[in-house]
């Protein structure tokens, strides 16, 4: 049996800044996870990969990422996706640093 | 230190005009990704997980104080005011833009530096003992050997795609610095029975996800012979190598599969074939490097107040025992200086750092600089009545931890702080062990003793050769942290061997600190090292403080 398909989001790393960017469901790019769309269904995933591929003056290595539905939009359901939204460990660079700056 | 001459500068001009080219058209939407891909890793440009990273190039490790000010410059106007050094002589910048790197590689062009050939498929940055030209135990500087085999390979048309990397590493002196049995190829200055110097050639060894040691496959090579005897394994290699499955192209399984004497066989036969094609070009050209390289006019003086501060001081003398090793002139000595300070990133050094490091070779070290496998920082020739004053400068700058050789002097990858590839972090790991070994203040207690952490199977961090190897997977999602024991980096070279089941992010720590207990217990005296101990008790006492459930059970 397929295993059932689980929410994701699309994200990728900015061309010129290298920086991790998320897909919204307005069709731009969001350095925000809250703002990203939750895709739920999987043929709607696959043609937002498409999408998503289909800019590469934008965007470098888009792919289908796990998350889940929390309060303030999706949530990152594994560590890896943790550290992409949050930055190093050992410095506060990265996206931690922006949100300090706000 | 080598020269750039009229050739080398006008070439890196070229290919630096050629990558800026690159990187307008594929801004502008001429190349997509698969085209500019390769293109940007043949200049030392990956992307990672937070954003680019370049990685540049110093070749065998040795640099003077005006490149070493650039790496500070490229840290502070293009980075975030650092820069990692790792354990194959590079140095790695985490946050560059990719419209900046045209700019930092103009920028190292200028003193002589490059990030070509620090990715890809190609024969990589050269390594070299990091302390080459200075080491009393040295046969013959490696480096002109090292340099000559760099511009040998640097777009050498025939190695530019082949089926994995290729990486060589040089020692010249009796003790390996250089983990050469870790490396596809090695070279060993040695000396025959005649007293006439050679080669010693090892190939086949590697980490990663199969771990393998060098093997001896020519045990003297003939000075004009070296460069057609390397050309001959590596082409036969790039012939034979495995393409059909990247995890098996590396020449260690090539040698593996076909066993050490079928490779020799045919190095011989491809030797033969390609020797006569070498006219004495690459000798002449030795000769010019080696003039690059000859010793700086040592000064003489009194010792008397190293002597004066050895006695008078005892974090002078800490840091002295710990960080200073025998230079082959006697009022000398080499200073490694820690970039490893507890709590601290190892291999990450500020662009003030940088400079200050920079300042003290040039005012003190005959200006010259070497970045050591085990990402540190070394002074190769001090006047030894110079170290108090490098010593009190290096303190004001948290650049004076007396660490070398002990708990808290560990290798690191990047992990998944930075690295795409990552399966675990690395880098808190460390920093917990180093702050926790400084707190109980055990670590001169221990003595020599190596930690090396990788973040992933790729083996970044040399984790399968350290006295304790750890290696962070992602088991069902979560870090998780395995143990190796009995690993050496050295001529003796062993792959450690897996203590059990691995731990939690929050339970690798105090396992560490169970296996050094142990240790403590069980050494004969504080002399016997962690190595020789597990070499005498082999793995029983260590996996009963690993496991302590486990033996309740059986009991
Ligand atoms: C962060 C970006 C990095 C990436 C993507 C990367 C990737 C890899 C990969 C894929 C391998 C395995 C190659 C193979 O087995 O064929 C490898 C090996 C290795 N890497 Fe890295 N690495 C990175 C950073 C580093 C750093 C920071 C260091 C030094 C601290 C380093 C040192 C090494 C060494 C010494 C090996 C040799 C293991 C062997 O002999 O196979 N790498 N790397
Ligand atoms: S060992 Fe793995 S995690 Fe560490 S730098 Fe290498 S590829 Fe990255």
């Amino acid at each position: 049996m397929a295993r059932a398909f689980t929410p994701k989001v699309i994200t990728a790393n900015h061309l010129i800044e290298g920086d991790v960017i998320y897909l919204t469901a307005a069709d731009t790019w969001s350095r925000d996870l809250a703002e990203a769309e939750l895709i739920t269904d999987e043929a709607h995933a696959q043609l937002r990969l498409l999408d998503a591929h289909s800019q590469p003056a934008t965007v470098v290595g888009a792919y289908l990422a796990d998350a889940s539905s929390g309060t303030n939009g999706p949530e990152p359901t594994h560590f890896r996706e943790e550290f992409r939204r949050t930055g190093p460990s050992n410095y506060a660079h990265g996206k931690q640093e922006v949100l300090a700056n706000v | 230190m080598y020269k750039y001459n009229d050739f080398d500068t006008a070439f890196l001009a070229e290919r630096n005009a050629q990558f800026r080219a690159q990187v307008e058209r594929r801004i502008d939407g001429s190349l997509t990704e698969d085209e500019f891909k390769p293109l940007r890793l043949m200049n030392g440009l990956y992307l990672q997980l937070h954003a680019y990273m370049l990685r540049v190039a110093i070749p065998y490790g040795s640099l003077n104080s005006a490149q070493m000010n650039t790496l500070a410059l490229l840290a502070e106007k293009w980075d975030k005011g650092y820069g990692h050094f790792t354990t194959r002589q590079n140095i790695q910048y985490n946050w560059p833009k990719l419209s900046d790197v045209p700019d930092m590689l103009d920028a190292l062009a200028e003193v002589g530096m490059h990030a070509i050939q620090t990715s890809g498929n190609t024969i990589r940055n050269v390594t070299a003992d990091h302390f080459a030209g200075a080491a009393a135990d040295e046969i013959e500087d490696p480096r002109p050997i090292a340099e000559l085999i760099r511009q040998w390979s640097t777009d050498h048309p025939e190695f530019q795609f082949m089926g994995r990397k290729f990486k060589i590493a040089v020692g010249g002196a009796a003790k390996d610095r250089a983990v050469l049995k870790a490396h596809d190829l090695a070279v060993r200055v040695v000396q025959n029975d005649a007293g006439e110097t050679g080669y010693q050639i090892l190939i086949g060894g590697g980490l990663g996800r199969t771990p393998m040691i060098g093997k001896v496959i020519n045990d003297f090579v003939p000075r004009a012979d070296l460069l057609p005897y390397i050309e001959a394994v590596v082409s036969v290699w790039n012939q034979i190598g495995r393409r059909d499955n990247k995890y098996k192209a590396r020449i260690k399984i090539t040698v593996h599969e076909h066993g050490i004497d079928d490779i020799r066989a045919r190095v011989d036969a491809r030797f033969a074939l390609i020797r006569p094609t070498f006219l004495g070009a690459d000798q002449e050209l030795f000769s010019e490097i080696k003039a690059h390289f000859s010793a700086p006019k040592f000064r003489a003086d009194s010792t008397t107040p190293y002597d004066t501060a050895y006695k008078a001081d005892p974090v002078f003398r800490a840091w002295a025992d710990t960080n200073l090793a025998d230079h082959r002139v006697s009022d000398h000595a080499i200073v490694t200086i820690s970039i490893k300070k507890h709590g601290a990133t190892p291999g990450d050094a500020s662009a003030e750092q940088m400079r200050v490091m920079a300042t003290l070779a040039a005012d003190y070290g005959y200006d010259e600089l070497r970045i050591s496998h085990e990402q540190n920082v070394i002074l190769p020739h001090v006047h030894k009545s110079d170290l108090p004053a490098i010593h009190a400068k290096l303190k004001q700058h948290g650049l004076g931890t007396a660490n070398i050789g002990l708990i808290s002097d560990i290798i690191a990858c990047p992990g998944m702080d930075y690295c795409a590839l990552a399966t675990a972090r690395s880098i808190p790991v460390a920093e917990q062990i180093a702050t926790r070994f400084d707190d109980l203040k055990l670590e001169h207690d221990i003595g020599h003793l190596q930690i090396k952490i990788s973040g992933c199977i790729n083996a970044c961090g040399h984790h399968h050769v350290g006295h304790i190897g750890i290696l962070g997977l992602d088991r069902a999602g979560v870090e998780n942290y395995q143990i190796t024991l009995g690993g050496d980096a050295t001529w003796s070279a062993a792959v450690g061997e897996r203590a059990g089941p691995g731990f939690a992010y929050d339970e690798i720590v105090p396992a560490v600190e169970r296996i050094v207990d142990a240790y403590l217990s069980v050494r004969d005296t504080a002399e016997e090292t962690f190595l020789e101990t597990y070499r005498r008790v082999g793995m029983s006492p260590f996996k009963a403080a690993l496991y302590p459930e486990a033996i309740k059970k059986v009991a």
